[in-house]
């Protein structure tokens, strides 16, 4: 157990003791007690860069697993501390702004904060783990923690519904995950990640190897709500606006980014990957900044577009992927693309943050999100004001912000594709760009919409709820904390550029680099005129047009109705699902004794008749048989009749005396095969059965009916086969026995060793008396269930 | 010649049997039914008694005595029940 395990750990830790400073002290806000943690965590983590950026990754293993190899293996390098500053850095932001946007009065704080604390550790959990089992629990603990913070407020219908759906979607996509590590195991035999990217040329020629990356992408695509699963994330936005800064924007749905990053070294090689990563990255980044425009919500607006952002940063990724066909660093430009992963992975983190932050104040202070209602806040918020500008510019991807920067580095990297000659590329790969282009245009839109909006235009007082004024200064440090760094890495790019950029792109690009030589970073302002700087100022001009002469395009929204969307699909295949399953339970679940007696023995006939038949068992031997005498045929015949009787009485009456002919019959059987214990036990309890049978039937109505018992083939034929089977079975296990019998040695023994001469009785008792105990306790319990059952009557109202 | 006047007389006991289990199939009354199972009971007797004969044991004596009882009991047991409707009164019930 190391220092850094104990920092993993320390928010479990932490979460145990919340609820009792929530009731302790008071008059404090909870929240500033949890603030200290990831402050602190912040400052453990920032002592790493230092080490990680000079190469030297450090990683300690405590066994919990050994004899299935699972260690839980601590590992910091450049990618897990970038995640690690991520969500402890804007972790205290978030906690320091819930502090003021949840009034202790109001709030279960307690719970909030366990949730938050649960999720912030799963969260490290999942980047600084080696062992993908680890990695795995931790996963599964960020789907369950962000689905007890969306249904926060739970006495909500759209919060439980919200917290449901992204319950399903991301442990649908954390399951097959689960498959894909499992398969990975199967092929190399380690759970360690850094064993595995070793490994990576084995695994590329193994048969499980598209199966396995199947499986993590679906994993990463879900978690990270990348097409066609991003649904869940709009319906997430019933979380407090602290949580959906926080999980969704900022850290859990960057896990499956993270994934893709951390995989690229194992999967990266195939076009497989490189196709389905950028393809669906580029197509989700399309979809999701289309689709943001037509939100009147400004959540729901920031919720579609940290869905498109996250699609430029995993295609971004697959573009990157494609610098591991290249030797050397010759051909920097794919790596380039993941230095812009990475670098607009941070710049996301803080401008969606802030923007988040932003809304929330908004709401807070005016009562709605609704941008229909909002208008003309600027000057009364001029603070919130000024986040939002640097915030929305930032995204839309205006100079002098860093999403400018992280844009044109996109820009680049999807214009460099077409350079790229591998996997039909040189084909379709015009696509790339131009998705890219009309995508960062709507970027642009809706970026534009978010401020204008909401800050300008008219103000409408007689709508909303509160008088609009600016939030509590608290509320403000961390946005205003944030839109200064999205200012800073805008100005200054290369603070961040060998500090903590080049690690992370060390980590998901390794062996490119020869010992001691460094990915070249460098991002600046001003690269000549290049292509990237027209597209922008295409998006620019184009976008300010449309925005412009947004009333009259708007209509084109219509054109999509309501029915087709993917949630809608969503609704209708799980409604679907429980209609059917429903279906097929009632179509076989009747509730009739006789049609599950119908099933189960139908059964038995076609598998044990199928077993007997395919494997040819069944042999009929006539030597060693003794002979039949005629009386023993006479006693056949008798208890034949009686079973047949039995069949076609019309009274019940009748079938109880057959019934009771045949089980004489059977003891004289026994007379005959020579069992004189077995003849005197069946003799009494037949007379005691079929006096019960009486006695049961007295309390039973007259058979109404005298007409015979309708026939019924299915049941005539069940009933057949199973005759039919089992008189087979006996027939062929008497013809062939595998072995001698053991009664030898009881014809033997059961006076030397027992001093005893009957020999069923010395069986009974001393042999096996085991047997005969629990016979006993059968026979007991049975008695007393009879007398409770006829003593205890309890009547309707009296049940339970 | 002994065995084989015990073999036939078990054939009888077993004809005489089936002929009982005639009148227990076709009735056409209960009390029929119930004559005829009682008969079929001392039958099984006499055909216990020579099959121990035959097989040269007394270890199914047992089995003849109380054969003898469970017919008489379960006789009474019949008769009450279509006498009475019932076999054992409760007096609690009433």
């Amino acid at each position: 157990m190391s220092l850094l395990h104990l920092a993993i750990l320390l928010p479990f830790i932490m979460a145990l003791f919340v609820p009792f400073l929530y009731k302790w002290f008071k008059s404090v806000h909870t929240g500033w007690f949890v603030l200290l943690l990831p402050v602190f965590l912040f400052i453990y983590f920032f002592r790493y860069i230092n080490p990680v950026s000079s190469g030297s990754n450090t990683y300690s293993t405590v066994n919990w697993i050994p004899s299935l190899g699972i260690q839980f293996t601590a590992y910091v390098d450049g990618l897990g501390l970038l995640f690690a500053l991520l969500i402890t850095g804007i972790g205290a932001l978030v906690i320091l702004y819930s502090i003021y946007y949840l009034p202790r009065a109001k709030e279960q704080l307690h719970t909030f904060y366990v949730y938050l604390l649960l999720f912030m550790g799963a969260m490290l959990g999942i980047v600084l783990s080696d062992n993908m089992i680890v990695l795995y629990t931790f996963w599964e603990l960020t789907s369950l923690s962000s689905f007890l913070l969306i249904g926060y407020w739970h006495t909500r219908e759209k919060s439980r519904y919200g917290a449901l759906k992204s319950m399903m979607i991301t442990v649908f996509g954390g399951l097959c995950m689960l498959g894909g590590i499992i398969l990975l195991y199967l092929v190399t035999n380690t759970f360690s990640i850094r064993e595995m990217v070793t490994q990576a040329p084995i695994i590329m020629e193994h048969p499980y190897f598209l199966p396995a990356m199947l499986l993590f992408l679906l994993g990463a695509f879900t978690k990270s709500a990348q097409f066609p699963f991003y649904i869940w994330l709009p319906d997430a936005m019933e979380a407090p606006t602290p949580v959906s800064a926080y999980l969704h924007s900022a850290t859990m749905v960057k896990a499956g980014i993270y994934l893709t990053a951390r995989f690229t070294p194992v999967f990266g090689l195939a076009p497989e990957w490189f196709w389905l990563v950028t393809g669906i990255g580029i197509i989700t980044l399309a979809w999701g900044s289309f689709h943001a425009i037509k939100q009147t919500d400004l959540k729901a607006i920031l919720a579609f577009s940290t869905v498109s952002q996250l699609g430029l940063i995993m295609s971004l990724l697959g573009a990157g992927s494609a610098s591991l066909h290249f030797e050397s660093l010759d051909n920097k430009m794919f790596s380039a693309a993941v230095v812009a992963a990475i670098f607009h992975l941070i710049n996301h983190a803080t401008f969606k943050g802030s923007l988040f932050m932003a809304a929330g104040i908004v709401d807070h202070e005016t009562g709605t999100r609704d941008i229909r209602k909002l208008g003309g806040l600027m000057s009364f918020m001029p603070i919130t004001f000024t986040i939002t500008v640097i915030g929305a510019f930032s995204m839309a991807g205006l100079p002098p912000f860093n999403g400018f920067l992280s844009k044109e580095m996109f820009f680049t990297s999807m214009l460099k594709l077409l350079e790229f000659n591998l996997f039909n590329v040189e084909t379709w790969g015009i696509l790339f760009p131009v998705l890219a282009w009309i995508a960062s245009v709507f970027t642009f839109i809706y970026s534009m919409i978010i401020v204008f909006k909401t800050f300008t235009g008219k103000y409408q007082p007689e709508k909303l709820d509160k008088v609009p004024h600016e939030a509590p200064l608290g509320m403000l440090i961390s946005p205003i904390i944030l839109a200064s760094l999205v200012v800073l890495f805008g100005i200054f790019p290369n603070v961040l550029s060998f500090s903590i950029i080049e690690p992370a792109t060390a980590s998901i690009l390794p062996y490119l680099l020869e010992d001691g030589e460094q990915f070249h970073v460098h991002i600046s302002h001003w690269h000549g005129w290049g292509p990237e700087l027209y597209m922008t100022l295409g998006v620019i001009g184009l976008g300010i047009l449309l925005y412009l002469g947004l009333a009259k395009w708007k209509l084109v929204y219509k054109l999509f109705p309501e029915k087709l969307t993917l949630n809608k699909a969503y609704d209708v295949s799980l409604r679907g699902l429980d209609k059917g399953s429903l279906k097929v339970q009632e179509l076989y679940m009747t509730g009739f004794l006789r049609d599950y007696l119908g099933y189960i023995f139908t059964f038995v006939v076609l598998m044990t008749g199928w077993a007997l038949f395919s494997k040819s068992a069944f042999t009929f031997e006539t030597a060693g048989n003794a002979p039949i005498g005629i009386y023993e045929i006479v006693l056949a015949a008798v208890m034949i009749l009686g079973a047949v009787t039995i069949l076609f009485a019309k009274s019940r009456l009748t079938s109880i005396i057959a019934l009771g002919s045949v089980g004489y019959g059977v003891a004289l059987f026994f007379v005959f095969f020579r069992a004189p214990d077995l003849a005197l036990t069946q003799l009494v309890i037949e007379t005691i059965s079929v006096s019960l049978f009486l006695l049961c039937f007295y309390y039973l109505p007259e058979l109404q009916k005298r007409e015979k018992l309708p026939f019924k083939l299915a049941n005539f034929l069940v009933s057949l086969g199973v005759g039919t089977v089992v008189t087979l079975i006996a027939l062929s296990a008497n013809s062939q026995r595998v072995s001698e019998t053991i009664s030898s040695y009881f014809i033997e023994n059961s006076y030397k060793e027992a001093g005893g001469k009957n020999m069923v009785n010395v069986i009974l008792v001393d042999f096996r008396g085991f047997d005969t105990l629990f016979e006993i306790t059968v026979l007991g319990i049975a008695a007393l269930g009879i007398f409770a059952m006829v003593k205890l009557r309890l009547s309707k109202g009296e049940e339970s | 010649m002994f065995e084989t006047v015990m073999k036939l007389s078990l054939l009888i006991l077993a004809l005489s049997t089936l002929f009982y289990f005639y009148r227990l199939v076709k009735g056409p009354t209960v009390p029929d039914r119930v004559v005829a199972l009682d008969a079929i009971g001392i039958n099984l007797i006499g055909l216990t008694g020579v099959t121990s004969v035959l097989l040269k044991t007394n270890a199914f004596l047992d089995v003849i005595l109380l054969l003898g009882i469970l017919a008489f009991i379960g006789t009474v047991a019949f008769s009450k029940f279509l006498e009475k409707g019932e076999i054992i009164e409760n007096d609690r019930n009433q």
